[in-house]
């Protein structure tokens, strides 16, 4: 029991910390939490059930059109959602907007698509019992992704501008980098990403528009446990917060493991605001 | 004309619109409900009374969202809590059963609690952690009335609670809403204009203006959380008798959104503009049936929409201030006949004094042993170039840094480090760099956010508008009108804040500054962006204040002013003291004049 307990512990925490990152991406270079990181998570499962199944493609194209499709779906978070309400960043607008936008997704993906679960083919049908493809797909594809974004913001000149801009903004601006389309490009990433972990959790999640909002609460966790734009963190945190709530899902039962969940989050946020890995935020006088 | 001696001529005072006035547009809405059973038609009855117990829900919401200005989305959760006590409480499930009305009393309780459990994350937490949390108590509190099914029924539900005669029909059960929304309406418009309400909004549009006159954010916060959360609890057990059976089902997440919704439709630090959006959501889905299954769709693209295309709501459209003119040349001048009034007679306070205070930031050493005393009745001046500390000595005295090293005191008593709130107690008042103020506020509402410490009535007293209260805001007014007429601003009292101009600006942090009859005063560049009129005249309220006792501390960059008023100036660079004197010494000081001064 211990060991399923931790297969499909670290498989939802991996699914949950790919949604950490994706909050982090979207947020490392416009400052802004976006209600849509869960909802791409939802789509990765969706679009890919709809192009293999409904469509019968193999799953590298079918894996190559739901990023490019989420991507997209990225930008246009970016375009109607993001860059309007930069300008007053203090009001907060970005919490209105992007929910919802988000909101404006599931729903749409409840009409079209369908109220119901649908499956999600097996993609590379390798192992079984605790060893099955749906527990270490998940955790394969965070590592993966998470050692493809440390080379990308330390070794390509697009990823350190980047990490530039999510730095200082104005002094990235007055060097001279396009922000906007960096920007762009970010949510672009975030989009794919989100897209990445809704497809590897696909055999676990299923293609079901209700996992938008239950991966943005459960993606969002461990970003605030991990600290804001902290990657490393992040995955921490996911890890944690899925063996955390399979444990619990074994021990009291799937309802209350999501109030242990919950009322844990709280305590520890009240405890450290900033996270366990983050900064404190600097007065504003 | 000595715009400085006169006396103010008798002039007819702006009215200034309170959240309930024009009142004829809420009668309106009452007379239309209460000409419900005219109609004859049962359905739309119920419509009308889903509008009334959706509203007593909206208008606690209103004074979170609306005027605090937290984002609150969740707000189903509290409907349900409400709902659920009321029915188990009347149906006996787990005590003996309890008449409706005992029932839904308890309910206001349970959400009183639940309010403030939900909204404690806010008072830590940034807005999207906080508006994350309420979203998570949502889905929280439906899980547990699916799994709790010994006492509410699991999915299968549970019967509302039945009203006795003669509220048990249609008509009668929409007169008892009706009376009980337009009980909410009057509540919840007391705070809004008492000075709870006004903080809330200072909070939400100002938060570092609210701290330095002396508004501790929590404890309002949980004042108003208690309040909205009964509200909406209750609106839960009307709910729930609505309804006459509930299931978990009936508690979707479209009604948090609706609420939420209906507020920013309606436009922030208003009751009618929410109050029409509610009518409006509710009306929605009725008028374009076909359209049911995508209401989740309709109420987040309008959110989109508002946000993105009228983030003023309806309360800007209807807003007769943002559209009259103000008067074109205006003149601002400030009476010190007033400043009589106003400061009066009082004690004369100790000198506050600052000794060996050492912040550094990361490597910089801001303020390196800096030294200073502000003598009661005399304007100090604290000049120095760019970055040589003179903000931070300020933020140093009003709390909102620490100091690594030193000590500060006023007389004998020592001043305790940090605490930007206590600071107002203490009679310290400031204004600050980049005028603080509450745009969509009336000027007169802006300089009342810096007297609210001497409200006497509590937060119930001001629900009730109980004598005590209407006299603390008979007095607050007063005085208000009192500092606005001593800086030259009493014409527009009435007006926008956001439509002033900067200079007027600058005098209205004064006016708020001076409500609190400080014992010192920190000015922070008053004379930025002033002509050099405007700047003469400064100069003289300036010193007319100091001459009613308050000790000034007066940052500033224009010399020609510094020299004119200060009795003692001091001269910063890279965080210590250069020199300090009399403008006379400053002026001839050899290192002062070629580092500073030039020429």
């Amino acid at each position: 029991m211990l060991a399923s307990i931790i297969a499909s512990g670290l498989a939802v925490g991996a699914v949950y910390a790919l949604i950490g990152i994706t909050y982090n991406t979207m947020f490392a270079t416009s400052r802004v939490m976006s209600f849509t990181a869960g909802q791409l998570g939802m789509l990765g499962g969706v679009f890919g059930s709809m192009f293999m199944l409904r469509l019968g493609l193999p799953v590298l194209p079918a894996l190559a059109l739901t990023l490019i499709c989420c991507a997209l779906i990225g930008v246009v978070t970016e375009i109607v959602a993001v860059r309007p309400v930069l300008k007053s960043l203090e009001q907060h607008l970005y919490v209105l907007t992007t929910l919802a936008l988000a909101l404006l997704i599931q729903h749409t993906t409840a009409m079209e698509w369908s109220t119901e679960p649908q499956p999600f083919p097996r993609l590379v049908n390798f192992g079984s019992g605790i060893w099955d493809e749906k527990y270490w797909l998940p955790v394969v594809v965070c590592i993966a992704t998470i050692i493809g974004l440390e080379y990308l913001y330390r070794r390509t000149l697009v990823g350190r501008a980047f990490v530039a801009i999510a730095e200082d903004n104005f002094a990235a601006r007055a060097l001279g980098l396009p922000e906007r389309n960096l920007r762009m490009a970010s949510y672009a990433l975030a989009g794919a990403i989100g897209a990445l972990a809704g497809f590897a959790g696909g055999q676990l999640l299923l293609a079901f528009f209700a996992n938008g909002s239950l991966l943005n609460f459960y993606g969002f966790i461990p970003v605030a446990l991990g600290g804001l734009g902290n990657n490393r963190g992040a995955v921490i945190g996911g890890f944690v917060l899925g063996l955390f709530q399979q444990a619990a899902n074994f021990m009291v039962g799937g309802i209350f493991s999501s109030v242990a969940v919950f009322t844990l989050f709280i305590i520890v946020l009240l405890a450290a605001p900033q996270g366990m890995f983050g900064a404190q935020a600097a007065r504003r006088v | 004309m000595d715009a400085m001696t006169g006396t103010a001529p008798p002039r007819t005072r702006p009215k200034v619109a309170g959240p309930l006035s024009p009142l004829w547009p809420f009668l309106l809405l009452l007379a239309i409900g209460l000409a419900m059973p005219l109609t004859g038609n049962a359905y739309w009855g119920l419509i009308a009374t889903r509008m009334a117990v959706y509203w007593v829900l909206v208008a606690g919401l209103n004074l979170i969202v609306g005027y605090a200005g937290q984002l609150a989305i969740g707000y189903v959760a509290l409907l349900t809590i409400g709902a659920y006590t009321t029915s188990v409480l009347a149906a006996g499930n787990v005590f003996p059963p309890l008449p409706a009305f005992a029932a839904l009393g308890a309910a206001g309780v349970a959400g009183a609690v639940a309010g403030v459990v939900v909204g404690l994350p806010a008072l830590r937490l940034r807005t999207f952690y906080f508006a994350m949390t309420t979203l998570g108590f949502a889905t929280i509190v439906t899980q547990i009335t699916l799994a709790w099914q010994d006492v509410t029924g699991g999915g299968i539900g549970i019967a509302g609670p039945e009203m006795p005669e003669p509220l048990d029909t249609t008509w009668g059960f929409l007169y008892f809403c009706l009376g009980f929304a337009a009980v909410c309406t009057w509540l919840t418009a007391n705070i809004a204009r008492s000075r709870f309400g006004r903080a809330l909004v200072a909070v939400r549009d100002a938060e570092v203006a609210a701290e330095a006159s002396g508004i501790r954010k929590p404890r309002l916060l949980v004042l108003v959380f208690i309040l909205a959360g009964a509200l909406a609890a209750m609106a839960g057990g009307l709910f729930a008798t609505l309804q006459t059976y509930i299931t978990p089902d009936a508690f979707t997440f479209d009604l948090s959104l609706l609420f939420f919704i209906a507020i920013l439709i309606g436009g922030r630090g208003s009751i009618l503009g929410p109050l029409l959006g509610t009518v409006i959501l509710t009306l929605l889905p009725e008028i374009a049936a076909p359209l049911a299954a995508w209401s989740t769709f309709l109420y987040a693209a309008l959110l989109l929409v508002i946000v993105l295309a009228m983030p003023g709501g309806i309360a800007a459209l209807i807003d007769p201030r943002s559209r009259r003119k103000l008067p074109e040349n205006r003149v601002i001048t400030p009476r010190t006949a007033a400043l009589d009034a106003l400061l009066g007679q009082r004690k004369v306070p100790e000198p506050m004094r600052l000794s060996g205070i050492v912040l550094a930031f990361g490597g910089v050493r801001a303020i390196d042993g800096l030294d200073l005393e502000v003598a009661p009745g005399q304007v100090h001046g604290l000049i120095g170039p760019n970055g040589s500390g003179k903000t931070t000595t300020l933020n140093v005295i009003s709390g909102y840094y620490r100091p690594e090293a030193g000590s500060m005191a006023i007389g004998t008593n020592p001043l305790r480090a940090g605490d930007p709130e206590g600071r107002a107690t203490l009679r310290i008042a400031r204004t600050f760099q980049t005028p603080r103020l509450i745009g969509e506020a009336s000027v007169l509402e802006n300089v009342m956010i810096g007297g609210t410490i001497d409200g006497t009535a509590g937060f119930a007293e001001a629900l009730f508008a109980l004598p005590r209260h209407r006299r603390d805001e008979r007095e607050l007014e007063a005085r208000a009108r009192l500092a606005l007429e001593a800086v030259g601003l009493a014409d527009l009292a009435a007006a926008r804040a956001d439509r002033l101009q900067h200079s007027e600006l600058r005098f209205m942090e004064i006016a708020r500054a001076l409500m609190l009859r400080p014992a010192f005063l920190m000015l922070d560049e008053p004379a930025a962006g002033l002509s050099a009129e405007e700047i003469r005249r400064l100069g003289a309220l300036v010193r007319g204040i100091s001459r009613h006792g308050t000790g000034v501390l007066l940052v500033e960059h224009h010399a020609d002013l510094i020299f004119d008023i200060c009795d003692q100036v001091t001269v910063l660079n890279l965080g210590k003291v250069l020199a300090a004197g009399t403008p006379a010494e400053i002026r001839v000081h050899k290192e002062v004049v070629s580092a500073y001064l030039g020429a």
